[in-house]
């Protein structure tokens, strides 16, 4: 096993080597997807041959199905044949050199999100992350803290290697391969992503943030997460970026696992703000995302909190399956769609085990030509006695080109469960805009107020910080809706 | 400090304003009074700059200078208070959170120092005591679930922390019982000052025990039709409106 400080050093020559020598075969890796493709990809990560034989069944399954058509988006036609699905790193001549070859829209962005000029340039691809901080030292401070407590968090390629225990016991147990297009999509193709371990009864001291593992720079478009909490421990994950990053892939598919035991619980705060395309609709990344969690065990508890502004088209779910007893699943969720962006997004919750209980909390907001749906199923199996579910679903429109639309499903199978639905659309009034105006608030800024009221009951689960910057992220993304 | 001279306006094609001329001077309390439809909350949102109205003729001046083209929240900066006669709801939005950035968004304006929290919190306990307002609905999202009398009285708890120099207080007391009522005036009238004009929009006279104005106007068709001091609103009391409506038809 490597020490932190000898993996970090590898990974930044890595990034180095890789910049001035040519790697010849993994630049002719040919567009498409074959057997052979997903045997390179296996083998380029030095991966042990269950982990080929695994994306190879997915592949194979992946094959007999096709893509869905009942989320309530419309894209053109993915042609699988015509994508390269083993991106390596970007060699130092793709890069844009300086900030003044990076799009000024996107400096624009960040300047309005405060970002400071060191951190813009990494996001903008300029620089590797550890050449503007002083992060080498502050990531490996970082992991010293965390193995001291037993804590894994690591890539998933360094967890295959390290842990190939771990990954084993649990990967696909949440989200079998063959769990629907994209996400068997993503297990046969999987690039890097994250893995998170908690020893029994550590609670984690810190927000774990994808921020900090410098090496996650380069995780492309099928990123996979796998975070195990043991019994009685507790983690905090953020991922994202109120940022936009640069990126040039169109699809993305990841694929999230959380596996919580007796006791354990785990938060996944998610901040995402990936390119949504121009005013036109031109552009715009597309994030099709599997995650779900398991309450496995007793007393476990699962809760997704996300704030969803960026991408052209997102088609997200996380769920929870809810099956040791008295184990509890939350969502929370703000998605934001604006210009011409749509997202049909929700959650699931699986009852199983006897006295659970679910909260679902979603905040739509549509704007100009934006697109919303919420999707949510409630699942209340025979067994699961006593069981409660409480959903929200609260939609705020702002002009009357956009669109906001609820379905939710409940399937209920014992008498002993009370679900409860509440749905509200509303429209931010010119009444309220001319109420706060006449108090003094610009009308940016008195949007801005009425926005994030909205979103209160959301926001106020994130992480401090984060929720700071996901109210700034909301005001950017709106700017100029309304008027 | 406020004037306005034959002064038009219209919404929706409809012609509400048909040349008002009036004139409130610092120190002074006036009252605008008339009959449903006569245009009394039109005025006030016209001189408070909502974008639906269109002014067609005259003009608005604030110490001289005219604000038609200014923005609501420009006009807010200059001292300009409007007291809703139906406050709206913003849910999530915390009342002592709303008027801290309200507070602060003007005396940035201004150029004056912006209140702190602690500062702030102060400056709301006082003025709420004033208001005989429960604390607990400083904490409470905007209007939300208020009743009409506690939308009132958040009202003129706004007016008492935004210190405007004009402030306009449309029908106000609708909706008010008697016990709330005296504390609406009572609020208005620690408000009176040198430095400072108020116009209170009323249906009823009712109010005017309370806060004696120095003059009242009657607004009918869209135009002031009459006016005279305190009596008049006696008189309207008495005699109704119709009499007031008759001779301003009859002067058309």
């Amino acid at each position: 096993m490597t020490t932190p400080d000898s993996s970090l050093q590898d990974i930044a020559q890595r990034q180095y080597e890789e910049g001035f020598v040519t790697d010849i075969e993994m630049e002719i890796v040919p567009k498409g997807l074959s057997e052979d493709v997903v045997r390179l990809i296996s083998s380029k990560k030095n991966e042990p041959e269950w982990l080929t034989e695994w994306r190879l069944k997915a592949y194979r399954h992946w094959l007999t199905m096709t893509e869905p058509t009942w989320p309530k988006v419309r894209y053109n036609k993915i042609d699988y044949q015509d994508i390269s699905y083993y991106a390596a790193p970007k060699s130092d001549a793709d890069k844009p050199k300086t900030l003044d070859e990076v799009d000024p829209e996107l400096l624009k962005t960040y300047e309005k999100l405060g970002i400071p000029l060191g951190e813009q340039k990494v996001l903008a691809g300029v620089v590797a992350v550890d050449a503007v901080f002083d992060s080498v030292s502050v990531a490996t401070t970082y992991k010293e803290k965390l193995s001291e407590l037993g804590i894994v968090f690591c890539s998933f390629s360094e967890a295959v290697a390290n842990h190939p225990d771990l990954i084993k016991k649990y990967l696909g147990t949440v989200v079998p391969y063959t769990d629907n297009f994209f996400a068997t999509l993503n297990c046969a193709v999987f690039s890097d992503g994250s893995f998170v371990y908690i020893p029994k009864g550590v609670r984690c001291p810190m927000e774990l943030s994808t921020y900090f593992r410098i090496n996650a720079a380069e995780t492309g478009q099928f990123e996979r997460t796998l975070i195990v909490a043991d019994e009685g421990s507790y983690v905090s994950y953020l991922e994202g970026c109120t940022a936009p990053k640069r990126d040039e892939n169109q699809l993305h598919a990841a694929v999230v696992e959380l596996v919580a035991l007796k006791d354990a619980q785990i938060k996944y705060s998610t901040v995402q703000n990936w390119y949504p395309g121009d005013e036109n609709g031109k552009g715009g990344i597309f994030n099709f995302v599997t995650k779900r969690g398991i309450c496995k065990e007793d007393r476990a508890k699962i809760s997704w909190t996300q704030v969803e502004t960026g991408s052209a088209i997102t088609w997200k779910y996380p769920s929870c399956i809810l099956k040791g007893d008295d184990s509890v699943g939350e969502f929370y969720s703000v998605a934001v769609t604006s210009n011409w962006q749509q997202a049909d997004t929700g959650t699931k919750m699986i009852h199983l085990g006897k006295n659970t209980k679910s909260t679902i909390i979603s905040k739509g907001i549509s704007a100009m030509q934006g697109q919303n749906a919420y999707r949510g199923l409630v699942k209340i199996a025979k067994g699961a006695t006593g069981s409660r579910n409480y959903s929200q679903c609260d939609s705020l429109l702002m002009g009357d080109k956009c669109g906001a639309h609820t379905f939710p499903y409940i399937e209920s199978s014992n008498v002993s469960s009370t679900v409860e639905h509440e749905a509200t659309t509303s429209k931010i009034s010119e009444d309220q805009l001319f109420y706060a105006r006449q108090r003094g608030l610009s009308e940016e800024d008195a949007v801005n107020t009425i926005v994030n009221g909205f979103c209160k009951e959301v926001f106020r689960e994130l992480p401090m910080e984060f929720a700071v910057e996901a109210q700034k992220l909301l005001s950017v993304t709106l700017e100029g809706a309304v008027g | 400090m406020l004037k306005i001279t034959n002064l038009h306006a219209k919404v929706e094609g409809n012609q509400i304003l048909n040349g008002i001329d009036l004139e409130l001077e610092a120190g002074q309390v006036h009252a605008l009074m008339g009959p449903n439809g006569s245009g009394k909350s039109t005025l006030a949102q016209v001189i408070a700059g909502r974008e639906r109205f269109e002014v067609t003729e005259g003009d608005i001046t604030l110490d001289g200078a005219s604000i038609l083209e200014l923005a609501p929240e420009e006009r807010a900066c200059k001292g300009l208070f409007l007291g809703f006669q139906y406050p709206v709801e913003i849910p999530g939005v915390t009342n002592s959170y709303f008027l801290k950035a309200a507070l602060n968004a003007q005396r940035k304006n201004r150029g004056e120092q912006e209140l702190d929290a602690m500062e702030f919190l102060a400056l709301l306990k006082e003025k709420a005591a004033l208001m005989d307002m429960d604390p607990k609905f400083l904490n409470r999202s905007v209007n939300e679930g208020f009743s009409g009398g506690e939308r009132k009285k958040n009202e003129i708890l706004q007016m008492c922390i935004l210190e405007p120099r004009l402030a306009i207080l449309d029908e106000t007391d609708s909706g008010l019982d008697i016990d709330a009522l005296k504390v609406v005036a009572n609020g208005v009238n620690t408000m009176r000052g040198e430095d400072r004009a108020i116009l209170v929009v009323t249906h009823y006279q009712r109010l005017l025990e309370y806060i004696v104005p120095d003059k009242v106007h009657v607004l009918a068709n869209g135009r002031i039709a009459r006016t005279g001091d305190k009596s008049l609103a006696i008189t309207l009391e008495e005699k109704g409106y119709g009499w007031i409506e008759e001779e301003a038809g009859s002067q058309a």
